[in-house]
């Protein structure tokens, strides 16, 4: 059975999303990104270093637009505006690609997001073509709103951005799940590999995480931990757990006991 | 003349076409994007578009990011 995740028709086998920043060079970033099977990786939309290093590659020769799906962010956007501008900016330099990250953030400390502007910079950027992929509170209620004015993807935080402390309010997220049409991706705030099966094993469609592989202390090993935490977390959910019980219900039968 | 490049001031010469300062700039064939003064700039213009003095000119690329 072809278990695929399908964004903005698309589809992808993998479940995990990584971002490529707080890595220590490009070469640990690549074997990082390879070992977790990620198919979607986000990147930052920055002023070129002018005159310095014109030979250094840049991370999109590293990671080619061939064979990963890039997803641009609106990382350190505090404003409608600033979000709606990177986007574009971010379509003209990947060649008319429209599938971006919308994030906007309202306060510096938790990187919680602003949704009151990300609600307007989705509007604007769903009528200009994007696809938007939007990062959100769980509040499920502006998740909803904001796959109603046509977001490909909603991404409701575990945990504020690099925090590690995995999902802090699960129940939200399965009231985000249940109301959902379109994908429902965990992003920010995971922090280990059972962080991300209880994300899938809540029966979320992905996950999406930089800091909790980038910050791992070997963090290729981590990212191996996450392909397999993702596909063990999402095969659990498949096969349907069993209920909980408060009392026990014994394993062994008891018939044919000879004491 | 003096234009605005990614916040800072830099002089070029008068009629100075946008493709001759990404050429100066050694960013020839590397993947960005343009604005002037708030507009982007689509790469196939960059030929035709001369700077004006003063302008603001932001070249951006795609980084490492989460």
């Amino acid at each position: 059975m072809n278990d695929v995740l399908i964004i903005d028709g698309k589809k992808y086998s993998s479940r995990l999303l990584i971002g490529t920043g707080k890595y220590a060079d490009f070469q640990q970033t690549q074997q990082a990104v390879e070992t977790s099977g990620a198919q979607i990786v986000t990147v930052a939309v920055r002023r070129s270093n002018l005159g310095q290093h014109p030979a250094e590659p840049s991370i999109l020769e590293v990671l080619s637009s061939d064979r990963y799906t890039i997803l641009p962010n609106t990382a350190g956007c505090y404003t409608a505006d600033d979000a709606v501008r990177t986007c574009r900016l971010a379509r003209e330099l990947l060649d008319g690609h429209n599938l971006v990250k919308l994030e906007v953030l309202g306060d510096a400390k938790t990187l919680f997001p602003d949704v009151i502007q990300t609600l307007k910079a989705a509007e604007t950027l769903v009528k200009e073509g994007f696809k938007v992929m939007v990062y959100t509170s769980d509040d499920p209620l502006i998740a909803k709103q904001l796959e109603e004015l046509g977001c490909v993807a909603v991404m409701p935080l575990a945990a504020p951005i690099g925090s590690g402390l995995g999902i802090r309010n699960p129940y939200n997220i399965r009231l985000i799940l249940e109301n959902a049409k379109v994908p429902i991706i965990v992003d920010a705030g995971v922090g280990t590999a059972s962080d991300a099966a209880i994300a899938m094993e809540l029966g979320c469609d992905g996950v999406l995480m930089n800091t909790a592989i980038a910050e791992a202390k070997n963090p290729v090993l981590m990212a191996s931990a996450m392909k397999k935490a993702i596909e063990a977390g999402r095969e659990a959910y498949r096969a349907g757990r069993m209920p909980k019980r408060l009392y026990a219900s014994a394993s062994s039968p008891i018939d044919g006991t000879f004491f | 003349m003096h234009i605005h490049l990614n916040g800072d001031c830099l002089h070029v010469s008068p009629g100075c076409t946008l493709e001759q300062l990404v050429l100066q700039l050694q960013l020839a064939g590397k993947r960005i994007a343009i604005e002037i003064n708030g507009q982007i700039v689509p790469r196939s213009q960059f030929t035709h578009l001369s700077l004006k003095p003063d302008d603001r000119v932001e070249i951006v690329q795609a980084i490492g990011g989460g």
